[in-house]
């Protein structure tokens, strides 16, 4: 699990029938750390801080719909306090 | 998920045979922050899942995750391409 940033998103026309009407985001790791891609279970929007799940554990928000993903948005941070 | 781009296939006669009548493609990895994708490094051997094609750049689903795509059910596969990508939005 890490913390990261919204900083964009990514639209995939064809994909997995298992992924149809998921959100893809793009997520920086913070601080300032590298960009992945991640599906999002929580409704997360542009420019919010958010947690991420990595792994096989990262489908279990999902259940009991079975989604391929290793990267996924668990949780939308409301404050930080570094 | 990691976003690739298709660079070629792989041809294998022999091999498990839960990999039977499945393709599996190169991928090289792609820096989101490089449009020319001159960083690339390393690549992936990835199963498809969507029919994708040369030069398409593609999303993989990596680990144990990539046997919850569609037909890689108790497959050993640890790396599956479920999306192909239109369009790459970054603020």
């Amino acid at each position: 699990m890490y913390l990261g940033k919204v900083v964009g998103n990514v639209v995939c026309s064809h994909q997995d029938e298992l992924l149809v009407g998921r959100t893809f985001l793009l997520v920086q790791r913070l601080p300032g750390g590298t960009v992945a891609v991640a599906v999002d279970s929580v409704g997360a929007g542009p420019g919010e801080t958010v947690y991420v799940c990595r792994g096989k554990e990262a489908s279990f928000p999902f259940l009991p719909s079975v989604v391929p993903t290793e990267t996924t948005i668990v949780a939308i941070v409301d404050p930080l306090r570094p | 998920m990691v976003p690739a781009r298709i660079i070629g296939t792989v041809v294998a006669t022999r091999k498990d045979p839960r990999l039977e009548g499945k393709k599996l493609l190169i991928c090289r990895p792609v820096d989101l922050n490089d449009p020319n994708e001159t960083a690339g490094k390393g690549y992936l051997v990835a199963v498809d899942t969507v029919d994708a094609g040369h030069r398409e750049q593609v999303l993989i689903v990596q680990g144990s995750s990539a046997r919850m795509a569609t037909g890689c059910k108790d497959t050993p596969v640890d790396a599956a391409i479920v999306g192909i990508v239109d369009q790459v939005s970054q603020d």
